[in-house]
């Protein structure tokens, strides 16, 4: 591990974490205990920058990567979701070190990989592997499946017990292949087989973490199912830990142990499990649960459950101020748009960015006057009293705000209250919120 | 050009061949596609029947090649028109469009109907839509093809209609470029084409495929009312089960370019009698249900559509193949009979074992 550069500045809090030396075995590694710390993120970013003209000035820059926190524990399953162009791939690219972070700081094993050059990234391949998406593009045609499988040994210049053959079929045995297919190229096998042969490749050295950007959704559903459960399979015998990234909520729900919900190059909510899909706190994730659609027609009628987006994400280039879903969110208030609001843990295991989170106190009580957006954001919003804690207490009733037809606490509240025509402009900067933490990263 | 008419027998669908008094808005009759290829011929379409009434939905499910996108092109005649390869897709059966029978029609006569009677939604906006010209310019010419109306009309239609698709500032949209839009806004734009001259019939290929869950929630909304408001009859085709369950009146489930099970949603969802839709239930996690430890896949994959195994083409990954006696699921290939009302299954087992494996094994783990 002599590939750290000196600019590895690690913090006292991860000093205590001692990085266990790579074997020269592919098999032989002690990863850290069930728990622990393996992947810790501080405000990542990444941006890339848009050229224009002749000199290719920087015109501005697509914010993909905007700001994240967040860790990732040994033998855990991570899953990221969000929508197109939320940054979730760029994210696993950059924990991965296939992209170079503008800012911020990735530790693995507590050491800084963030700014690793090539050289002193291969040993920790070793470690950090990926699957991708597209098992037509991600193995090359050329190969035989010996090759592509085996071509990590012969990269990182291990040689497993037995040879690399023997190793490489008993890894295509693992992944439920014939070993004797050890000298066909991929175009000889069905999409569900080359994902396989992806996830063979990827779990060839032994890994500790496993990158995985949409395993499945270039699969059939029936196919899908196979491979989500060889992942499972994998995991438990292997101790892998994973991270997932997927669009695909059903999915993301069946594997994850914790999940991170991804809007415009952040992260708003990141939870357990189970927290988060009984009790989602993020308007954002709220809607995003309930647009998936349900497989079975007797929940039709119930269509009022939906909540419906309207528009399209905005783009990543110049971001909505304040918090990103403003423009979109039901809930938006004058705070949302001037302040974003930082990553909370509001419950144990349940961190989330919002200043009205549902299933939670309001964080910006105060503010209660609806951006005439918001009224406008949402179609239907028959949210059956599920935000108790509402303490809508005294507000200023804008006038021209419209009422939202639908039992919007807020809005009903707002009705009863004397109208003091004061103020198109609410009171706009709260101390009691706390200032936003992703635009004051440090950016070195 | 096509080969029409060679009914021959009927291949186990409740419908009598040769009638020729449909009943229903559209029937299709013992529909085969095939593609003749160097590798053998690719029986896409093997022997499809279905009926759909005006102002219901067909949601069509199955997986990548299992022929459903080739049974809407040929119902839209796309197929007549195109080559593949030097060599003609063959079309046999019947298919009939209000009282008309598209198959040995004229293709002018097809032609006029396409577009006005029915027509289309594809599941990439982007490369079902020109790109060179503007989103009004397409929708006018769709609009004036079938009507004899001026530019002027023809653009005001276009700037309603993407007005009542829920597109913003129609009037100023309308002069954009596909590539100007959003992959939700595009698909709003296809689905205000294939609607501007109010077609009784709309076939939507994989709709919301290529969107996001809550674009795809947009899209969905969106067909079921404009469904409502004009009556058409729509087909859906997907192999996402969520999203013809938020659709769809009735299901029909293919595999190996067959119909192995139809009935109502209701029906094909709560008693499912086909093994193959249990394996499709049993592969999707859900997230109306708690959290189930594994998922139940269907082993192996699809077939090939040139190799269809012989007997059942669901033999070789069916978990129940032996039940049957004498092999019979290996050897002969089974007919769609009624399994409940208006309900029908293609299977060897029998009524019983299925209705038992089904609430025992199958329903209990989903």
């Amino acid at each position: 591990m002599s590939g750290n550069p000196e600019k590895s500045a690690v913090t006292s809090e991860d000093k205590a974490v001692t990085i266990p030396a790579q074997s020269g075995g592919a098999t032989l590694k002690q990863g850290p205990a069930q728990g622990e710390t393996l992947l810790k993120v501080t405000g990542l970013q990444k941006h890339f920058p848009i050229r224009k003209g002749l000199l290719q000035r920087q015109v501005g820059a697509v914010k993909a990567v905007d700001g994240l926190d967040f860790e990732v524990r040994s033998g855990e399953t991570l899953g990221v979701v969000g929508e197109s162009g939320c940054g979730k791939s760029t994210m696993g690219r950059l924990i991965t070190r296939l992209l170079e972070p503008t800012a911020g700081k990735i530790e693995f094993e507590g050491k800084d990989i963030t700014h690793l050059g090539v050289g002193g990234m291969r040993p920790l391949r070793r470690d950090v592997q990926m699957i991708f998406q597209d098992p037509y593009s991600s193995l090359n045609p050329r190969h035989t499946i010996g090759t592509i499988v085996g071509a990590p040994f012969r990269l990182q210049g291990v040689t497993p017990e037995g040879g690399i053959k023997k190793e490489v079929q008993r890894l295509l045995e693992v992944v439920g292949l014939n070993p004797e297919h050890y000298n066909r190229y991929p175009h000889e096998f069905s999409g569900g087989q080359r994902q396989r042969i992806g996830i063979a490749r990827a779990l060839a050295l032994n890994p500790k973490l496993v990158v995985a950007d949409e395993p499945v959704s270039a699969l059939d559903v029936s196919i899908q199912a196979q491979v989500v459960n060889l992942l499972d399979d994998l995991q438990e015998e292997l101790g892998l830990t994973y991270v997932i990234i997927a669009h695909d909520l059903s999915v993301v729900r069946h594997v994850s142990d914790r999940i991170a919900v991804m809007y415009l190059g952040k992260i708003v909510e990141l939870a357990d499990r189970d927290s988060l899909y009984k009790a989602p706190m993020h308007p954002y994730t709220k809607a995003l649960m309930s647009a998936v659609p349900i497989p079975d027609p007797r929940r039709r009628a119930a269509k009022s459950e939906r909540i419906l987006l309207k528009g399209d994400v905005p783009s990543p280039i110049s971001p909505p101020s304040g918090c990103r879903f403003h423009t979109r969110c039901w809930k938006a208030t004058e705070t949302c748009r001037t302040q974003e609001p930082p990553l909370l843990e509001l419950k144990p295991g349940q961190q989330v960015a919002c200043h009205h989170p549902e299933n939670a106190e309001d964080q910006a009580p105060q503010d209660t006057v609806l951006l005439s957006a918001a009224t406008e954001a949402i179609e239907v919003v028959t949210v059956g009293g599920d935000e108790p804690a509402k303490t809508a207490a005294e507000q200023t009733p804008e006038p021209e705000t419209s009422e939202p037809e639908m039992s919007e606490p807020e809005a009903s509240a707002s009705e009863g209250s004397a109208s003091e025509g004061s103020a198109s402009e609410p009171p706009a900067s709260e101390p009691s919120v706390p200032e936003p933490s992703g635009e004051k990263r440090v950016k070195e | 050009m096509t080969d029409i008419g060679k009914s021959g027998a009927a291949v186990g669908e409740p419908v009598a061949q040769g009638s020729p008094a449909p009943t229903a808005f559209l029937e299709v009759r013992d529909l085969k596609v095939h593609f003749p290829t160097d590798d053998g011929l690719v029986k896409s379409v093997d022997g499809l029947s279905f009926q759909l009434e005006k102002g219901k939905t067909l949601g069509i499910v199955g997986e990548s090649g299992s022929g459903k996108s080739v049974t809407s092109l040929g119902i839209m005649g796309l197929h007549t028109a195109g080559q593949y390869g030097k060599r003609k897709a063959q079309l046999s059966g019947e298919i009939w469009l209000d009282g008309q029978e598209l198959l040995s029609a004229d293709p002018d006569e097809v032609r006029k109907l396409r577009g006005r009677e029915m027509s289309m939604i594809f599941q990439d906006p982007l490369s079902a839509l020109h790109p060179y010209y503007s989103i009004g310019q397409q929708i006018v010419e769709a609009y004036r093809v079938h009507h004899d109306v001026d530019k002027k009309t023809a653009r005001r239609r276009a700037v309603e209609m993407l007005d009542r698709v829920g597109i913003p500032q129609p009037d100023k949209r309308v002069d954009s470029y596909p590539h100007e839009f959003s992959g939700g806004m595009r698909q709003r734009a296809m689905i205000a084409m294939a609607l501007v001259n109010n077609p009784e019939l709309l076939i939507a290929d994989e709709p919301t495929t290529a969107l996001d869950v809550t674009v795809q929630a947009q899209i969905l909304d969106l067909i079921r009312d404009l469904q409502k408001e004009f009556g058409s009859a729509v087909i859906i085709i997907t192999h996402d089960l969520g999203v013809v369950a938020e659709l769809a009146d009735d299901i029909l489930v293919m595999y190996g370019g067959r119909c192995v099970e139809r009935g109502p949603a209701e029906s094909v969802f709560y008693e499912p009698r086909h093994p193959y839709t249990w394996g499709l239930l049993g592969s999707m996690p859900r997230l109306d249900r708690e959290q189930t430890d594994r998922l139940i896949p269907v082993k192996g994959s699809p077939p090939s559509l040139i190799n269809i195994p012989s007997g059942c083409a669901f033999n070789p990954r069916c978990p129940y193949a032996d039940l049957p006696k004498d092999n019979v699921t290996r050897t002969v290939r089974p007919e769609l009979a009624e399994v409940g009302s208006r309900h029908w299954a293609a299977c060897h087992m029998t009524q019983e074992q299925r209705e038992r494996i089904w609430t025992e094994e199958i329903a209990p783990k989903l």
